[in-house]
């Protein structure tokens, strides 16, 4: 039965309207827009659930961490009321202003107080900051393989077996464990937790671990162990010049912008 | 580390060619190298890669690495990852650039902490600043709402570039160039994964990345049904058919025609968005349209925020009569 670990993150949820969306140039960050929730990042949900399935078919234990700040409660165990079994916080000031280089070392570091594992998943981008290095760094970090942009994951006969996305199609990976596995939107819809879930999360161990707990080298952490910088932040300008075609009926509309296009010489 | 020195580019090949990212990327990086008075090189790493070191000279490489490998036909972390960093230490670029590709994606970060350096993801605008001589890397964030501007003062500064945020350049076969043989170094017991399949999904007609008219549909178009006459309305105009990210999700069509952030990367001359909100992570791929034209009952659409024409209504009643409409007119 493997034991499991999955990385998520929590953000501001990416699915609200793009024109909620403010950031504060001067100090490079993203402002927070009344309404908008926090959510689990929607790639580490399908992570948890890539872990759900192998736990449906072998069983096993998934441990959940997180590394953040003002995590809310409802929020970051939704991966526990879908099903996983612990949860591990990751909360310390010497966490912030990390790239994520300084990230994946956190999380590696967490990974190994954590001690067996024989898989770790994680999104393939936080659906914030887009870049979709830290699965690939903590892999490094611990020295193990990765198979990253994951659309189903699979035990076979003891070794792990990925589709893994491609341009034009998906190539089928056999690593033995333990390995990192990073997941894409193709593995499908994530589980709702169920009500009966929902309440065992409340009964189910959430421990904070601070920097000093995974033993984390100071050096390496947050802004010191930062490499990259972000010089600017902007939101792109905008014009809007949307011309509305018209028409008697919705029918009436589709014809005349098949003229339209004709008009402009775009057909 | 100022014994770092041009400009290196690290090479895809598709069936036997040089990828089109990896001809992007060597026009792209010339203004940059030339900016700096330094060289562009490439790496190309593959198994039987022939003339292809000449190939890259004529398309702007002053310098190229070949590592040529049986145990490099394939894409595989554990072999490119060492073969890379050998390449690196050697040749001591300042800057390196991959492609935002399924292997630069994959790449990039691993060879990134290997080196003890960053990569900015993703970019889609490389400079370098006038009095720092920093590359800067501009990389949209947040789904496309906002752009960050990256840099860092570790060496190799690298990057992963979007396909078609560069222009490949005119092939010059009077250009010249030095081509450097590098032992990959791999033994078999280094590669811990195996690739057991390959499946291609099967395209008919024009690919996506390639077409000049793109129809796609969103979240609204109902049902895996309804996008055959997306793909009526596509063979018309002699384009491709694509889709946001839900319709792909839910297995309506396959995911290789998901257009954004995590999906294709397309720039016809004209994009017909068709029952889409328009969020940022689609429209993230759709930068390089020329034109947009969106079809959406919801006149707040996000779309309409991106789109020169659109019609609100139901694309249910707008479709039929603006494909008869187009029939007429192209027949005429």
């Amino acid at each position: 039965m493997p034991n499991m670990i999955v990385c998520v993150k929590q953000i501001a949820d990416p699915e609200a309207p793009p024109g909620s969306f403010r950031v504060d140039e001067a100090a490079k960050k993203v402002l927070p827009a009344s309404g908008v929730s926090q959510v689990v990042s929607p790639f580490d949900e399908q992570a948890v659930e890539a872990a759900l399935r192998i736990k449906d078919a072998h069983g096993g234990k998934i441990t959940v961490i997180s590394l953040g700040k003002d995590f809310v409660g409802d929020v970051i165990k939704k991966p526990l009321a879908m099903g996983a079994d612990e949860m591990v916080l990751l909360e310390d000031a010497a966490f912030e202003g990390a790239d994520s280089r300084s990230t994946a070392y956190a999380l590696a570091m967490a990974i190994k107080k954590v001690g067996e594992y024989e898989v770790i998943f994680c999104g393939r981008q936080a659906a914030d900051w887009d870049a979709g290095q830290v699965g690939s760094g903590i892999a490094e970090f611990l020295g193990i393989p990765s198979v990253t942009v994951a659309k189903n994951v699979e035990l076979v006969d003891g070794k792990v077996r990925v589709e893994r996305v491609v341009t034009d199609g998906y190539e089928v990976v056999d690593v033995s464990p333990p390995v990192l596995i990073t997941v894409s939107n193709e593995l499908g819809e994530p589980r709702y937790p169920k009500l009966k879930g929902i309440m065992s999360a409340k009964t189910k161990p959430v421990a904070t671990w601070t920097a000093q707990d995974i033993s984390a080298d100071a050096s390496q952490l947050g802004a010191a162990g930062a490499r990259a910088k972000l010089l600017k932040l902007f939101v792109p300008v905008k014009e809007a010049k949307c011309e509305i075609i018209e028409g008697e009926n919705p029918e009436d509309a589709g014809a005349n912008l098949a003229l339209k296009l004709r008009e402009i010489k775009l057909i | 580390m100022a014994e770092n020195k041009g400009v290196m580019v690290c090479g895809e090949i598709i069936e036997g060619k040089l990828a089109p990212i990896t001809l992007e990327m060597l026009g792209g990086t010339r203004a940059l190298a030339d900016t700096l008075g330094e060289e562009v090189s490439l790496v190309l790493m593959g198994s039987g890669i022939g003339n292809l070191a000449s190939e890259a000279i004529a398309f702007g490489a002053d310098k190229v690495y070949v590592v040529d490998d049986p145990l490099l036909a394939d894409y595989q972390t554990d072999s490119y990852l060492p073969v890379m960093e050998k390449v690196v230490r050697q040749a001591a670029p300042n800057i390196l650039l991959l492609g935002q590709t399924a292997i630069g994606r994959d790449l990039a970060p691993k060879l990134a902490f290997r080196l003890d350096t960053a990569v900015a993801m993703d970019c889609i605008e490389l400079s370098i600043d006038p009095e720092s001589k920093l590359m800067l890397g501009t990389r949209p964030v947040y789904g496309g709402n906002a752009r960050g501007v990256y840099a860092c003062e570790t060496r190799p500064q690298m990057a992963t570039v979007r396909a078609k945020a560069m222009e490949p350049r005119e092939r010059d076969d009077s250009g010249k160039g030095e081509v450097i043989s590098i032992e990959s170094g791999l033994d078999p017991s280094m590669i811990r994964t195996k690739i057991v399949d390959k499946v291609k999904e099967e395209i008919v007609g024009i690919k996506l990345e390639d077409a000049e008219v793109v129809i796609c549909g969103g979240r609204g178009i109902g049902s895996p049904e309804a996008f055959k006459d997306l793909e009526a309305l596509a063979k018309l105009l002699g384009g491709a058919v694509g889709a946001t990210r839900p319709p792909c999700d839910d297995g309506w069509v396959p995911s290789s025609l998901q257009i954004g952030l995590t999906g294709k990367i397309i720039s016809p001359t004209l994009y017909i968005g068709v029952a889409l909100s328009g969020s940022s992570q689609h429209l993230a791929g759709c930068t390089g349209a020329k034109n947009i034209i969106a079809i959406n009952k919801d006149a707040e659409a996000n779309i309409f925020r991106e789109a020169q024409f659109g019609v609100v209504g139901d694309y249910k009643k707008v479709l039929p009569a603006f494909a008869e409409k187009l029939k007429e007119l192209l027949s005429g």
